[in-house]
Parts: C-alpha cells; sequence; structure tokens
C-alpha cells in the first residue's frame, strides 16, 4: 500500500518536473520587447494580434523609456528595443564590443510631435522659431506670438523621455529648456495639464492631444502653416516627425523576423494608424 | 511521533518531553525574531553602503569629475542634467526642497499640534474616538492619490484663489505634503501629551486654571520634548517624500523666492531621471549623491526626534 502510494507521488513529481520544464521551454521563446514610453501601446497592440493570429507565439512588451530599452538592448535582456530615437554613436559602440555589430535597425512607425495648447487659445499657428524661443525663455507672453496679453506657462517631459531629448536636439537645437519650464512625468499628464490651464503650451505625440487643440507648425516665416497628419508626417512637410524603431543585435532572425516582418505587414501597419502614429509603408 | 509517549507511558518522561518541547519553541521564536530585527538593520545598512558607494565617484572619480563636482554643484544656477554639455547645479533643488518643506511644515505643524491638543485635552470620548481613525486614514492614503489630486484638483482652486501663473507650484505640493505629513506630527504629539501624568492637569486646574490655560501652559510644555519629535518626524518625512511633489509641484528647476513659482525637489529628481540615466554615469552618480543629502538629512532629524523622545521619557518618569 505504502509503496503504491510512494510509487504514485514520484510519478506525480515527475509529471510535475516534466510539465514545468515544458513551461520553462516554452517561456525560452518567448519574443521580448523593451523600451520607449511612447512606443508601448502601439508595441503592446501589435503583441496582442500577433499572438492571437500565431497561437502559440508568445511576445511580452514592456516600457521604462527608450535609454532603458537600448540598456537592455546592449546587456542582452531584451531580444527587441523599441526606441524613439536612434542610437548615438556611444551605444553603437558598446554593441560593436560586445556583439560583433553597431546593432539592426528596422523604422516600423513614424510619429509627429504637435505642440498642444488649451483649446479656447486663440493662437493656432507658430513658426518654429517660435517654439524655440518659448521652449528657451526668449517669448515668455502670448502677446508675441499673435495671442493675448498673458504669460506663457511652458510645459515639457521630464528629462528622462526620448520625446524630451527629440525635441531638445531638433527644435532647441541644443540648447537649454528655460529654468521655468516646468516638467511632467509622462505624455499624458502633459495633456491634461495644457487641457486645465488657457496660457499653456506642452508637446507630445500626436496620438495623446486629446482635449487640447494641435496648433499648426511652420518651418520658417514663409511656409505654410501644418498640422501633424499622415501624408504631412510621411512627406516631410511636417516640421517635428520622427522615426520609430526596432533595434535587434543583429540582422533579424527566427521569432524576432516573423514578427517585425508581421509588424511592417499592411495588418500590422494598420494597427500603427489605430494607435494614433504614421505607417511607414 | 504525538504517538511516541504514550506507549512509552510515564508522567514523568511526558513533562519531560513537554518541557523539551517548550524549550525548543522558545529558542526557535527566539532565533526568528533576532532575524526579523537582524534583517531590518542589515537592510539599512545594505542600502546606505550602496546609496554612498554609487554616490563615491563625485568625490573620487577624475572621469566623472570632469562633468560632475562638488564645486560644480555650486558654479551654475542651472539643472540641465541632459544635454551636450550636462549641468548639474543643485542650488534650483536644494531651493525647491527648502520651499515645498516649508510650505508643507507651516501648514502642517499647527494643525496637527493643535487636533493633537484637540483630541487629548479637550475632545469628549466620542470626538475622540471618530477624530483619531480619520486622522489615521488620511495616513493610510498612498502618497501617489493624494499627488494625483494636488495635480487635478487642488491645483485649479489654489490657482483661482491665488492667481498664480503656473498651476503647479511650491504652495500647491506644499499643502498636498502637508496633508502627508499631518498624520505623523498627530500621532506623536497625541501620544506625548496623553504620556503627561494626571496630576499635572489636576494641579493646575485646581489653582484656578482654566482648561485651555491648562493646556497651553502646564500640558504642553510637560509634553515639549514629544511634540518636538513629533515634529521631527513630520519634517523628515516632508523632506523624503517623493510622489506627492513629483506631480503637484510642476519641477521646474527654479532659483526663486515666490511660493508660487514651480520647484522641483530633490526626491522628485531622483524619481523622474533615476529610471533611464546611463548605468556608472556621471548624472547616474549626481543622482545617487542627491540620494545620499536625502539620506543623511532624514537620519539626522531621526535622530534628533529620537533624543527629544528620550527626554520626555525621562523627564516625565523623573516627575
Amino acid at each position: 500500500m505504502r509503496g503504491g502510494r510512494f510509487i504514485l507521488y514520484a510519478a506525480g513529481l515527475a509529471a510535475a518536473l516534466a510539465l514545468s520544464h515544458w513551461g520553462c521551454a516554452q517561456r525560452e521563446r518567448a519574443l521580448t520587447i523593451k523600451g520607449s514610453d511612447t512606443m508601448v501601446i502601439l508595441g503592446q497592440r501589435w503583441a496582442e494580434t500577433y499572438m492571437k493570429e500565431h497561437p502559440g507565439a508568445l511576445v511580452q512588451v514592456t516600457g521604462g523609456g527608450s535609454g532603458t530599452g537600448i540598456a537592455a538592448l546592449i546587456n542582452g535582456t531584451t531580444d527587441i528595443c523599441q526606441s524613439s530615437r536612434p542610437l548615438k554613436d556611444d551605444e553603437k559602440r558598446q554593441l560593436t564590443e560586445k556583439f560583433g555589430g553597431p546593432g539592426h535597425e528596422t523604422i516600423v512607425a513614424m510619429d509627429g510631435i504637435a505642440l498642444y495648447a488649451h483649446q479656447d487659445n486663440p493662437v493656432s499657428e507658430m513658426t518654429l522659431d517660435q517654439v524655440k524661443a518659448v521652449y528657451t525663455g526668449a517669448i515668455t507672453n502670448w502677446k508675441d506670438l499673435g495671442g493675448p496679453d498673458a504669460p506663457v506657462v511652458v510645459y515639457s517631459r521630464e528629462n528622462n523621455s526620448g520625446t524630451y531629448e527629440y525635441f531638445k536636439d531638433h527644435v532647441l537645437g541644443g540648447a537649454d529648456f528655460a529654468a521655468g519650464v516646468q516638467t511632467l512625468p509622462g505624455t499624458a499628464a502633459v495633456v491634461n495639464a495644457v487641457a486645465q490651464e488657457p496660457r499653456a503650451l506642452g508637446y507630445g505625440g500626436a496620438a495623446y492631444a486629446k482635449g487640447v487643440k494641435e496648433i499648426a507648425i511652420r518651418r520658417d516665416a514663409s511656409s505654410p502653416a501644418v498640422l501633424p497628419s499622415l501624408e504631412t508626417v510621411r512627406s516631410g512637410e511636417y516640421p517635428i516627425a520622427r522615426n520609430l524603431f526596432y533595434y535587434t543585435r543583429r540582422a533579424p532572425e527566427g521569432a524576432a523576423k516573423a514578427f517585425i516582418d508581421w509588424a511592417l505587414s499592411e495588418a500590422g501597419q494598420a494597427i500603427v494608424t489605430e494607435v494614433g502614429y504614421y505607417p511607414v509603408r | 511521533m504525538s504517538g511516541v509517549p504514550n506507549t512509552i507511558a510515564g508522567d514523568r518522561s511526558t513533562a519531560l518531553a513537554r518541557r523539551g518541547r517548550r524549550r525548543w519553541t522558545e529558542a526557535f521564536v527566539s532565533v526568528v525574531l533576532r532575524l526579523c530585527a537582524f534583517t531590518a538593520v542589515a537592510g539599512l545598512l545594505l542600502i546606505m553602503v550602496f546609496v554612498f558607494r554609487e554616490a563615491l565617484p563625485i568625490l573620487t572619480d577624475p572621469e566623472i569629475q570632469r562633468e560632475a563636482s562638488i564645486a560644480k554643484f555650486f558654479a551654475t544656477p542651472l539643472w540641465q542634467p541632459v544635454g551636450d554639455v550636462p549641468k548639474y547645479g543643485l542650488a534650483p533643488l536644494l531651493v525647491g526642497t527648502l520651499k515645498v518643506v516649508m510650505v508643507a511644515m507651516l501648514f502642517a505643524v499647527p494643525i496637527g499640534v493643535l487636533a493633537a491638543i484637540f483630541a487629548s485635552e479637550f475632545a469628549p470620548p466620542g470626538a475622540r474616538e471618530a477624530l483619531k481613525p480619520a486622522i489615521e486614514i488620511l495616513a493610510g492614503i498612498p502618497s501617489v492619490v493624494l499627488g494625483f489630486f494636488a495635480l487635478i484638483v487642488m491645483a485649479s482652486w489654489l490657482q483661482g484663489l491665488t492667481g498664480s501663473v503656473s498651476r503647479l507650484n511650491a504652495l500647491n505640493a506644499g499643502i498636498a505634503l502637508a496633508l502627508g505629513v499631518i498624520p505623523t506630527i498627530f500621532t506623536v504629539c497625541e501620544d506625548a501629551l496623553r504620556a503627561v501624568p494626571r496630576s499635572y492637569r489636576e494641579a493646575s486646574l485646581a489653582l484656578g486654571a482654566s482648561r485651555w490655560q491648562t493646556a497651553w501652559n502646564v500640558t504642553l510644555p510637560a509634553a515639549a520634548a514629544g511634540v518636538a519629535a513629533g515634529v521631527l518626524l513630520g519634517l523628515a518625512r516632508a523632506v523624503g517624500e517623493t510622489m506627492i511633489v513629483l506631480m503637484a509641484s510642476g519641477n521646474a528647476a527654479l532659483v526663486s523666492a515666490s511660493p508660487l513659482d514651480s520647484v522641483r525637489t530633490l526626491s522628485a529628481s531622483i524619481a523622474a531621471e533615476l529610471a533611464e540615466v546611463v548605468f556608472g554615469s556621471a548624472h547616474y552618480s549626481v543622482l545617487f549623491f542627491l540620494g545620499a543629502i536625502l539620506f543623511v538629512t532624514t537620519f539626522v532629524i531621526n535622530v534628533a526626534a529620537g533624543l527629544f523622545v528620550e527626554r520626555l521619557r525621562r523627564r516625565l518618569a523623573g516627575a
């Protein structure tokens, strides 16, 4: 009797071990994607739909910021890094040292950075130079922008965001933000603050502009004022647009290649539009 | 196993076995308790070592000192850690922390101390029963919820009231922070006041003093050290509190005296920036240096509070 029970236990244990081992084996095939907070919603929607269409595939998407994702790519703790900025030379060098190549870049979508203002704000267009002047502190009053005589309350993202770095490099030309610029954690917080503050100006992904007004941007005084849209971002007419990247250590293969190829397919790019970014194909 | 004493029998051996088991249980419990106590202390020590080790390159590594050093912290009034030429001016962060903490203490100390006096000296039992749990619930509200409330609701009220340019400013963050600090001050002060022996109050009342005169001139001075400890513990909490200020202060690194300007604090800078700094970079070390400053500050405040509590205990015991 006892011996019988022992055998039963042993069998159960063996089965449990085998099962858990099988589970591990399954998990090893999970494709991990990490990086940009801007792209986290896009990545997750891709992963959900992809896993529905490909039973057995497992894709895990986490955020943390572009820098976090790139660090994870360099440390080998993620398969794919999603980044809202291109790799820096220093990061390419680290990848080359560790993996013998500067990493493989795929542009998976495009994003327009919109400038948000309060819905009741009469100002509806600005030149790039004016945007820069406001964010560096040279212009502090809406009347210099064709609006009412009221101070501009300027909002920015925190300095750990890819959007912040993009804005600093491409709109401010590398200049420092004015000290009075308020920073908030997350684009949603910026949109929320702008929606409640009639004198506010903020920036962030065009996808997030709910309850606020987008400002049309002129590249310079003589060019037309353009709002971010599929046509204007893709054609390069809208001046504050950027590529969204998937980085892999080497040219993607296996599960990573299947996923990236699918993301670039018609079905994948349709999701890009749904989420509020601009498709590349 | 439990059947063994029965088969061997004998009251004496059963009693011995029981005593042995009890001794064994005793030893086991004592080991577990000791482990728990030392885990907390070890945690503290490890965190201390970690924070200081990561901050150390600021003082020792010439590579990092080229970007950030003690001298550079005070050479610029700008906090712009990301860019071609990063600027790590600590002045705006120190001023910001000081401003928010001052506003918070300005609201929290009178409210917390007076509420404690009311609860211990004046409140009828029913009111006291209602007041204490209410304030303790306030202590239980997660700080991120307080911060969110300040970001969405309170900021708009205050802007309507003060007409300030920025919705999010030191006043807004300070008041939200006060809500987080009041329970600490209240609880410690109330305990201190209630620890004052009845005979003090009776003597004062017998001499013809009113209840308010008794509370203000006799009970409060007798419990002064405990009240001071409560205020200090509240101060330590205010200095270290992160989520409330991160959400409610606007985080602009300004050096200004106005409480209606947006501020950036030490703790909020760490929370906002640490997630994405390059491991081992100058920025990384600077953030840990900020952490070390906070650590030392709250540590000193806490030790001072402990000394006050000790003094109160001795004073009341000597009475």
